[in-house]
């Protein structure tokens, strides 16, 4: 079980190494998200009334498509020069090569959020320090990273590459969305926690069936 | 295809065409008008039938790709993929079917509804299964990730369904179960679910016996080629 760690751990900083030194998802990920939440701020409008409404739905249609794209760029990087080929004779199980893009996915995602979020809070006046918006992002990004990695893997070797992760991806996730969103407005709200407890469950049940069921099949998606 | 099959069709043709002219006929002619909404109702004796038919062909395109998976039997991606193509088009139908009944009645197309979400959004993942198996770049990675997703996508439904059910719902649900269908409604009810569901049977057979030949020609055509 050490072992497997160490192996997880060994696949999560390539893709970290590769990132510090590339510096190629993270930056755009994170430029794509802020422009998200600027063109929704445009497109709803700003009030005090209107932003109870909207914000929300704001922060997690930009962290939602924002992780679509680093998600596929987690596998597409990996296509070129056949590195995907290289990873794939690593002497070890699927499972864990799952697990290790699973948690470079998850550690991009949850880099970016940590710059958007506070962004987002001091464009609409909130209050900047949530520690419980930070629990729903991190239950969130773990569903979206879970199935994320998956379809990203499959999503590689169709033709309609880039357009095919959303298509997949999106209409999983609508559970991981909703419950997201339901439970970031009464954080922001400043509501007791029991208001955000049912959907904190759902992600949590979300995060363990993907979570279980992706490491099932991923070896299906990788084969040759 | 030997007589056993062809035999089989005969029948399932047969009792397939005789149960739809007796569904058509108890819709329209024999069921008596239903009282409060009037002959718009009738719809329901093809809505309900149609999304069981969708239900049940995801539920066959789930099993059909476990054993795909587990055996690698290309039968079973046949039924598979045929089970979720007659899957998106009854689920087509459903989301047509529904807004028709819901105008006059509830005064609206369409409402983010537990029910009616989660038809959409089965719809949506399973377009994307039909997207993902044509722009595959070999059939056989193809029938792969159609399995995949086919099982990931189905073990969602219970996960979209609570979910959309405790943000909002609005759907009639328990009519059929609290007894407020009189027996001619359950009975034309019975039948109509009943003919659609041998046509889904039928159309399965149908489209996996020619997924089938496909594969057995573009085998012959490699052979050839050698």
């Amino acid at each position: 079980m050490n072992k497997a760690f160490t192996k997880i751990f060994v696949i999560f900083w390539k893709d970290m190494l590769m990132e510090f030194r590339t510096r190629e998802i993270i930056i755009s990920v994170l430029v794509f998200a802020l422009l998200v939440l600027v063109i929704f701020s445009f497109a709803f409008g700003t009030g005090i009334d209107v932003t109870e409404m909207t914000a929300p739905g704001i922060l997690w249609v930009a962290l939602t498509f924002g992780g679509v794209i680093g998600l596929s760029r987690t596998f597409a990087v990996e296509k070129e020069n056949s590195r995907l080929e290289g990873l794939m004779l690593c002497p070890v199980d699927r499972a864990v090569i799952y697990w290790g893009k699973l948690a470079g996915s998850f550690t991009f995602m949850l880099a970016v959020a940590v710059v958007v979020t506070p962004i987002f809070l001091a464009l609409f006046n909130l209050p900047i320090f949530l520690p419980r918006l930070a629990l729903v992002i991190v239950l969130a990004l773990t569903g979206f990273a879970a199935v994320g990695t998956l379809f990203s893997a499959l999503a590689v070797n169709t033709r309609a590459r880039d357009i095919m992760l959303p298509i997949l991806f999106l209409p999983v996730v609508v559970p991981v969305i909703v419950s997201a969103v339901k439970a970031t407005a009464p954080v922001l709200a400043g509501a007791p926690w029991g208001d955000m407890l049912t959907w904190l469950q759902i992600m949590i049940a979300f995060d363990i069936i993907y979570l279980v069921a992706a490491t099932l099949v991923f070896e299906f998606v990788v084969e040759e | 295809m030997n007589g056993n099959h062809a035999l089989r069709n005969g029948i399932l043709w047969g009792l397939g065409f005789a149960l739809m002219i007796a569904a058509l006929y108890m819709v329209f002619v024999y069921v008596p008008t239903e009282k409060h909404t009037g002959i718009i109702q009738r719809i329901f004796y093809f809505h309900v039938p149609v999304a069981w038919v969708s239900f049940l062909a995801f539920f066959v395109t789930f099993i059909g790709s476990i054993l795909y998976l587990w055996k690698r039997q290309e039968k079973w991606d046949a039924v598979a993929c045929a089970s979720a193509e007659v899957g998106v088009v009854f689920t087509t139908l459903v989301l047509i079917t529904g807004p028709i009944w819901a105008k006059p009645v509830w005064g609206i197309w369409w409402t983010w509804d537990a029910r009616l979400t989660t038809s959409l959004v089965l719809w949506l993942i399973y377009v994307a299964y039909l997207l993902v198996r044509s722009l595959a770049t070999e059939p056989e990675k193809g029938a792969r990730y159609g399995a995949v997703i086919g099982i990931v996508g189905f073990i969602d439904v219970p996960v979209v369904f609570l979910t959309v059910n405790l943000w909002r719902t609005q759907h009639p649900t328990t009519i059929i179960f609290e007894g407020g269908l009189t027996t001619p409604m359950l009975m034309t009810l019975m039948v109509c679910i009943a003919a659609f569901t041998v046509l889904y049977v039928l159309l399965v057979i149908r489209s996996a016996g020619l997924k089938t030949m496909e594969a057995e020609i573009r085998r012959l055509r490699i052979m050839k080629a050698e």
